[in-house]
C-alpha cells in the first residue's frame, strides 16, 4: 500500500467544541473533506467501511430530530456503530452530574461523543474529563459548530468562495449558537458580518466579535450576498421579553420586499426548522434563493467529514 | 539518497509493457466489448489513461475509464493519527455484469488492492474484475495476483518504486529509490 | 503559661505601630510590647514559652468579617468546626459567619446553637450575625434586640438582597438604634436573575447568561440613599464593581455612614478566568472586568473600602462538578485571603499596615467585636504571618470541608505561622514551628 504520510492531513485536536478556536486551515480541511463524501451518500450502497468498528455515542440533553438525525446517518454512512442517549436536564440535576456521566460513558470505551446541551460550555467540561473525542452539537447558547461548519460549506458551493461575502445573520443574537459560531467561523473565513435583531436580543459587546450590528433590517439586508435567518425560538429567552410574535415579524421577518434589497444573487439561509411568517415568509422560503435544503444534505457530509477527521485522534 | 536512485524500466521498455497488457487483455476479453477500466487514485490513472488509448488504437473503441478513490476502505485509516487525503471517486456508469480491468501503477504488500476490490463491490456486481500493473515488486502480505503484470522487479521492502508517466513531467521511467 | 513572642516586626495600625519588638502573652491578654524584653525582668513567675519570630509578622488577629460556615443544615459543605479550623489555618483568629443556614440565623435559638458549636470547637472566635428578614424572605424584621442579647453582632440577609427599600429602610433604622450594623447584599434580581456570569464581552463569547454590573450598583445607590436620608450606617458586602466604589468614595466624603468590604477574587481575578467554563470560578457578585478589578484595587488603596472578607463559601463537589448553569455560586476563601491581598503589598498597592487595616482593625471596628490591636490589655488574638513563605495552592490539603478553590496550583507568597487565639496558639505551620 502506498505509504498515507504524503499528502497526509488531520485535525490536531482531539476534540470540535466551537469554531472560535477554528483556524482557516482547519475550516477548510473539513469543507473540503465534506466535499468528498457528498459523493457517497448519491451511490447506491450509501456506505463505506471506514469507520467500522468505532463507537460514536450520541449524548443528547435536549431534544433534536435533526442534529441527531444528521449525527446518526453520518455516523453510519462511514459504518461506525451509534448509540443515541437522551437524557433530560431535569433528571440531571435531581441524579446523576456530568462528571459521573463522563466516567461512566468513558468506562464503556467509546470513540466519539457527540452531546448536545442546553448548559454552555458542557461540552467543554466533558472533553476535559474523558479521553473521547468530544463533537459540540450545540451547547445552550454559545456554540453549534456543526452547523456553522454546514452553512460554510453551502456558502461556498453558491458562492465559490467566502471572503469579502456580506453575510447577515438576523433574529434572537442573544440566545443563539448558531449565531455565534458562524459569527466565529465567517469571520475566520474573511466574511464581513452584520448582526441584527431587536435592540434587547443583541448580547453585550457583540461588536467585539468583529461584526456589525444593525437593528433595522432593510438597512441590515441592503447589499447582502448572504442573509441568514435564524429560528425566532421564544421558549429559549429567560423571559419572554419581545412583546409579541406578531410584532417580531413586522420587523424582522424576511418577505420578497426585503429580500429585494440584497444582491441579485443573493442566497437565503435557514438552520430549520422554520417558523413560517413569523422569520421567514413561505414564498422565500421556498423561493429560488433559498439553499435550506442545501444545508439539510450538507449537514450530513460535513458530519461524516468530522467523525472522520476526529476518529483515532484519541491520546 | 540521491545516489543511489537507479532507473529500472525506461521508455521504450514501458511503451512495449503497455502494449502487451493490452494485446493480452483484449485476447482474454475477446475483444472490448463490456470492458471497463478502473484506475485505482492516484498511481493507476495516468497508466489506465494509456491503456485505454492503446485499445483504442488497436481496437478502435473507447472503453470507459472510472476513476476509484480507496481511502476510507484502507485498513489502517484510523490506526494512524494523520488522516490520508481524500480524493474523488469518479465512477459514473454501472459496473453491473461489465468486465472490469483494475489499474495500478505498482502492486506491493496487497493491501491497497483488496481495499480496491471491497470499494468496487459498492459499486455493484461486476461479472468478472481483473487485475493490470506496470510493476510487481512482490512482499505480497496478502494471496492477491495481477492478472496482467509489465514487469516483475525484485526490490528490497525498504525501497520505494517509483512510476513517472510524461503526462505529469518529466519522461517515462520506472526508479527504485 | 506566659508567651513571648520574640524579634517580630509588630504592625498595629491601632496604635501607629510598626517595629521590630518583642510582645508578652499573658492570662489572654497582651500583656507588653517592648523591644528586647528579657525573661528575669518578667515577674510574676511561671513558665513562659518563647517563640522567635524573626522575620515575621506579628499583627492583631485576622478578622473575617464575611463567611458562610453552612452550619447547622448544609454539614456535608462545612461545619462550624471544619470552619472555624479553616480560619485559624489561614491566619483568622475570629470570623462573622452569615444566616443562611437551615434553618436560618433568623432567631435566638439558632444564634445560641452556633456559639455553643463554636465553643465547642474551640478553635477561631466565631461571631454569628443573624438575618435582617425572618427566613431570608425579605418581609418581616426579625427580633433585633433579641439576637444582639444572644449574641449575633450584625445583621445581613447575605445570599439574597434586601428587596423592598421600604423594609431595608426599617432595618437600617431599628438597627441602628441597637447600634448592630447591617451588612448589605447588593442585588437586583430583576436585572440579575438566571444569570451566570458578569455580563460582558466574555459572557457574550461564552454564551452565557449574564449578571450586569448595574444590578449590584442600582442596590448599592439604594442603600446609601437611605443612609443618607435616615441618618444611619450601612455595610455593602462584597463590593465587585468600579461604579460601586465611587458611589461609596462619593457617599463617604459626603459623610454618610457607608462602609464597604470586597473579597479578594474581586481584586486577584477577571471574569475572563471563566474561559474554561471552570465552576469554581463561579460566584455571587460575579467576577467583573479588569476595569472594576482595578477600581476595587483603587478603593482598598485610598481607603473607600475598609474591609478584605473572604466571602468564604464552601459547596459540595456534587453542586460544582455540574453544567456551569447549575453550580452553585461561590468559592472558599479562608485558606487563601491572607496570601492573595499580601500579593497587594507586593505590587505596592497597599502597605503592610494598610493591609492589617482592612484584615484586622476595620472589621473589629464595622462588627463592634473585640480584638484588632496589640495594645496593651487587649485580648491576645495574634496572627504571625511570614512575608516571605513561598506555598503552592492545594486544596486537598485545606481544613475545610470543601475544595471550591478556584486558585489550585497558583503559587503564593506570604502565609499566617501561627494563629493565636486568647493567648493559646491554635495553629502553627509545622514547616515553621515544628
Amino acid at each position: 500500500m502506498t505509504p498515507a504520510s504524503d499528502n497526509a492531513i488531520t485535525l490536531t485536536r482531539k476534540d470540535l467544541l466551537g469554531l472560535k478556536d477554528l483556524s482557516r486551515d482547519e475550516i477548510n480541511l473539513v469543507l473540503d473533506t465534506a466535499e468528498s463524501f457528498k459523493e457517497i451518500s448519491t451511490r447506491t450502497i450509501k456506505k463505506v467501511p471506514t469507520l467500522r468498528g468505532t463507537t460514536v455515542i450520541n449524548l443528547f440533553y435536549e431534544a433534536s430530530t435533526r442534529t441527531r438525525t444528521s449525527f446518526e446517518i453520518a455516523a453510519k454512512r462511514l459504518s461506525a456503530d451509534t448509540v443515541n442517549i437522551s437524557a433530560s436536564t431535569s433528571s440531571v440535576v435531581k441524579g446523576e452530574t456530568l462528571v459521573d456521566t463522563a466516567k461512566t460513558l468513558e468506562a464503556m470505551n467509546p470513540d466519539i461523543i457527540v452531546i448536545r446541551h442546553s448548559c454552555a460550555g458542557a461540552p467543554h467540561i466533558l472533553a476535559r474529563l474523558v479521553s473521547q473525542s468530544i463533537i459540540n452539537a450545540g451547547d445552550g447558547f454559545h456554540e453549534h459548530p456543526t452547523q456553522a461548519l454546514l452553512d460554510l460549506l453551502t456558502i461556498r458551493q453558491r458562492k465559490g468562495g467566502i471572503e469579502g461575502l456580506k453575510v447577515v445573520i438576523v433574529g434572537d443574537i442573544q440566545h443563539s449558537r448558531v449565531a455565534r459560531s458562524n459569527v466565529y467561523g465567517m469571520t475566520t473565513m474573511g466574511a464581513r458580518v452584520t448582526l441584527c435583531g431587536p435592540a434587547i436580543l443583541i448580547p453585550r459587546s457583540v461588536e467585539q466579535m468583529g461584526v456589525t450590528v444593525e437593528t433595522d433590517m432593510k438597512k441590515a439586508v441592503r447589499g447582502a450576498d448572504v442573509v441568514m435567518m435564524l429560528r425566532m425560538q421564544f421558549e429559549r429567552q429567560r423571559s419572554i421579553v419581545f412583546p409579541s410574535i406578531r410584532e417580531y415579524s413586522q420587523l424582522f421577518c424576511l418577505t420578497g420586499d426585503t429580500l429585494e434589497l440584497a444582491k441579485k444573487d443573493a442566497i437565503v439561509m435557514h438552520p430549520g426548522p422554520i417558523n413560517r411568517g413569523t422569520e421567514i415568509a413561505p414564498e422565500v422560503a421556498d423561493g429560488p434563493r433559498s439553499v435550506i435544503l442545501d444545508q439539510v444534505s450538507n449537514g450530513v457530509a460535513v458530519r461524516m467529514a468530522l467523525l472522520y477527521l476526529l476518529a483515532g485522534g484519541r491520546q | 539518497m540521491e545516489n543511489k536512485k537507479r532507473i529500472v524500466m525506461d521508455a521504450d521498455r514501458i511503451d512495449r509493457s503497455i502494449s502487451r497488457i493490452a494485446y493480452e487483455m483484449l485476447e482474454d476479453n475477446k475483444g472490448a466489448e463490456d470492458m471497463i477500466v478502473i484506475a485505482i487514485r492516484t498511481g493507476g490513472i495516468l497508466l489506465a489513461r494509456r491503456i485505454r488509448e492503446k485499445i483504442s488504437h488497436i481496437e478502435g473503441v473507447e472503453v470507459p475509464l472510472g476513476i476509484l478513490d480507496i481511502t476510507l476502505y484502507r485498513d489502517d485509516v484510523i490506526m494512524r493519527g494523520k488522516k490520508p487525503k481524500m480524493g474523488e471517486t469518479d465512477i459514473p456508469f454501472s459496473l453491473d455484469d461489465k468486465r472490469v480491468i483494475l489499474v495500478d501503477d505498482v502492486i506491493f504488500t496487497g493491501r491497497t488492492i483488496r481495499a480496491a476490490l471491497d470499494a468496487l463491490m459498492d459499486f455493484g456486481r461486476p461479472r468478472l474484475i481483473r487485475l493490470a500493473v506496470l510493476v510487481d515488486r512482490g512482499h505480497r502480505e496478502l494471496p492477491i495476483q495481477p492478472d496482467y503484470v509489465g514487469e516483475k522487479l525484485p526490490s528490497a521492502f525498504w525501497e520505494e518504486v517509483s512510476v513517472n508517466l510524461s503526462e505529469s513531467g518529466g519522461s517515462d521511467e520506472v526508479l527504485i529509490l | 503559661m506566659k508567651l513571648l513572642l520574640k524579634g517580630g516586626r509588630i504592625i498595629d495600625p491601632s496604635q501607629d505601630m510598626d517595629e521590630r519588638s518583642d510582645v508578652l502573652i499573658d492570662k489572654g491578654r497582651v500583656a507588653r510590647i517592648a523591644k528586647d524584653m528579657s525573661l528575669s525582668r518578667n515577674k510574676g513567675g511561671g513558665s513562659t514559652q518563647i517563640i522567635d519570630l524573626e522575620g515575621a509578622i506579628v499583627a492583631p488577629g485576622l478578622i473575617d468579617m464575611h463567611t458562610h460556615l453552612r452550619e447547622p443544615g448544609f454539614e456535608y459543605k462545612e461545619t462550624i468546626r471544619t470552619g472555624a479550623a479553616a480560619a485559624v489555618a489561614g491566619g483568622f483568629t475570629a470570623v462573622a459567619c452569615m444566616a443562611n443556614t437551615n434553618p436560618v440565623n433568623d432567631n435566638r435559638s439558632v444564634t445560641d446553637f452556633i456559639l455553643r458549636q463554636a465553643a465547642a470547637a474551640g478553635l477561631a472566635r466565631v461571631y454569628p450575625l443573624a438575618a435582617v428578614s425572618k427566613n431570608l424572605e425579605g418581609k418581616q424584621l426579625t427580633e433585633f434586640n433579641d439576637l444582639k442579647e444572644a449574641g449575633a453582632v450584625g445583621l445581613s440577609d447575605d445570599g439574597r438582597p434586601v428587596i423592598s427599600s421600604g423594609l431595608m429602610r426599617q432595618a437600617l433604622e431599628y438597627a441602628h438604634s441597637l447600634s448592630l450594623p447591617v451588612i448589605s447584599h447588593c442585588e437586583d434580581l430583576g436585572l440579575s436573575e438566571g444569570g451566570a456570569m458578569n455580563e460582558s464581552f466574555v459572557s457574550t463569547d461564552l454564551g452565557l447568561p449574564g449578571i450586569p454590573s448595574i444590578s449590584e450598583d442600582i442596590m448599592v445607590s439604594r442603600d446609601i440613599a437611605i443612609a443618607r436620608y435616615t441618618g444611619t450606617a450601612v455595610h455593602i458586602a462584597h463590593v465587585s464593581t468600579a461604579e460601586s466604589v465611587e458611589m461609596i468614595r462619593r457617599a463617604k466624603r459626603e459623610g454618610v455612614a457607608v462602609t464597604a468590604e470586597t473579597a479578594a477574587h474581586y481584586f486577584t481575578l477577571t471574569d475572563e478566568s471563566l474561559r474554561g467554563y471552570s465552576t469554581n470560578f463561579k460566584v455571587s457578585p460575579p467576577l467583573r472586568g479588569a476595569r472594576d478589578r482595578d477600581a476595587v484595587r483603587q478603593g482598598l488603596r485610598d481607603g473607600t473600602i475598609d474591609a478584605i472578607a473572604s466571602d468564604h463559601a464552601p459547596h459540595a463537589s456534587m453542586e460544582k462538578d455540574v453544567e456551569f448553569a447549575l453550580a452553585a455560586f461561590g468559592m472558599i476563601g479562608l485558606e487563601t485571603s491572607l496570601a492573595l491581598s499580601l500579593a497587594l503589598v507586593g505590587q505596592g498597592i497597599i502597605t503592610m499596615g494598610r493591609l492589617i487595616e482592612l484584615m484586622s482593625l476595620n472589621p473589629s471596628r464595622i462588627l463592634r467585636i473585640p480584638g484588632g490591636s496589640l495594645r496593651e490589655g487587649s485580648i491576645a488574638d495574634v496572627t504571625v504571618i511570614d512575608p516571605e513563605r513561598e506555598w503552592t495552592v492545594d486544596p486537598s490539603t485545606f481544613r475545610s470541608k470543601s475544595r471550591n478553590c478556584p486558585f489550585e496550583g497558583r503559587r503564593l507568597t506570604g502565609k499566617a505561622v501561627l494563629t493565636i487565639v486568647g493567648g493559646k496558639i491554635l495553629y502553627r505551620d509545622a514547616e515553621f514551628l515544628p
